[in-house]
């Protein structure tokens, strides 16, 4: 129970760095749940990451694991109004005033803005994951070959994950 | 589609020949559906197969222009979308319902594996597979990365802003939100508005 207000600190203020996508959190989820507060190791951390990647739905569900392991299931539940709640409710206030932003000059300025910004943050967060998941020469080749076959075939990523999980099961 | 914002409460008489209604009932269900089916990410591509295609709630021109509003908004495109569509189509309670639906069948999983991993996690066998497991997200986060890249990156400097932010965090170890507001601001200036006629050439 303790652990509450913190849960509920720490992802409402995560979910406002999603700009682009969860993984955009990635860093600041690592030193506030890792680091600061301890709910889980980094490792336990790119773990429940890279199975929430194959879980259906929004590819950030694995929050619901971390506040489960801090507080139990009113933990998970606080945690998912925490980290959907602030954003949806401002998704919600633009959406209803688009007609009247969508003339505004500024708002094809930040558009284009925020387009590079949240490529970058993809990457930086993609490269403190890769910390943790690439950890020899097995696994970069896993991650290597993942990301030359999804560039070069249409094929769903899960099944590509399920590859790795077997090819990790049966070789490391 | 002009009304669309305007008569988001009632949809019977909103109705364009492209957009049919829906109740709240319906729209919970069809996100329900909907995040418990789309595996491997993209869910983008799910919404926009089951509402525009097989619900014809919404017209791929008003997909597009809410797929906008998400991705420039913090959250999720998925719930950012399930928010902005239920909107539309039912007001508040339509919102509410898409979230939920949106987020339930995941959440109840990850809770589930959670709740295993947390008791089972240190097997040797659950610890080699999800090795390989993270190693595959690795790639599968840098394959996203070079797909938004290419499609929405155009200019020189668009380049320099991708490579300042991801020193700015990884080099610098500066917070993400610090990076966020500084090198936002300093692109959204950067693309500020101006009078000539061919503003996009530069």
């Amino acid at each position: 129970m303790k652990e509450i207000p913190a849960l509920i600190r720490v992802f409402a203020y995560l979910s406002l760095l999603t700009v682009g996508g969860g993984m955009a959190a990635f860093p600041e989820m690592k030193i506030l749940t890792v680091e600061v507060h301890h709910w889980l190791t980094f490792p336990q951390l790119v773990h429940l990451y890279s199975v929430g990647q194959m879980a259906p739905g929004p590819n950030m569900m694995m929050i619901v694991s971390i506040g489960e392991w801090a507080a139990g299931i009113l933990g998970a539940i606080v945690v998912v109004i925490a980290f959907f709640g602030p954003t949806s409710l401002l998704t919600l206030t633009v959406g209803r005033l688009w007609k009247r932003l969508e003339k505004w000059p500024w708002r094809k300025s930040i558009q284009e803005g925020l387009a590079p910004v949240s490529i970058g943050l993809l990457l930086a967060g993609c490269f403190t994951f890769a910390r943790g998941a690439v950890t020899s020469l097995d696994t970069a080749t896993i991650a290597v070959g993942t990301l030359l076959i999804l560039l070069k075939y249409k094929i769903n990523p899960a099944l590509l994950v399920l590859a790795a999980a077997i090819i990790g099961g049966l070789s490391f | 589609m002009s009304e669309l914002a305007a008569t988001a409460s009632t949809t019977a008489t909103a109705a364009t020949p492209t957009s049919r209604p829906a109740t709240v009932l319906q729209i919970f269900l069809e996100f329900l559906i909907i995040g418990a089916t789309s595996f491997g990410g993209g869910v983008v591509a799910y919404l926009r197969n089951g509402l525009v295609n097989k619900r014809a709630w919404l017209d791929d021109k008003g997909f597009v222009e809410l797929l906008s509003i998400s991705q420039s908004l913090p959250g999720l495109n998925s719930t950012n979308m399930a928010i902005l569509i239920g909107d539309r189509l039912c007001g508040l309670p339509g919102a509410v319902a898409g979230i939920i639906g949106m987020c339930l069948p995941g959440g109840l999983l990850m809770l589930a594996v959670g709740m295993v991993y947390h008791q089972h996690g240190d097997h040797a066998l659950a610890t080699a597979a999800l090795k390989g497991v993270a190693a595959a997200a690795v790639g599968l986060i840098l394959a996203t990365a070079v797909q938004l890249g290419k499609r929405s990156l155009e200019h020189t400097a668009d380049a320099v802003f991708v490579v300042v932010t991801v020193l700015g965090v990884n080099r610098l170890h500066q917070s993400v939100l610090t990076v966020l507001v500084t090198v936002g601001l300093i692109a959204t200036l950067w693309y500020r508005p101006r009078k000539t006629q061919n503003g996009a050439n530069r």
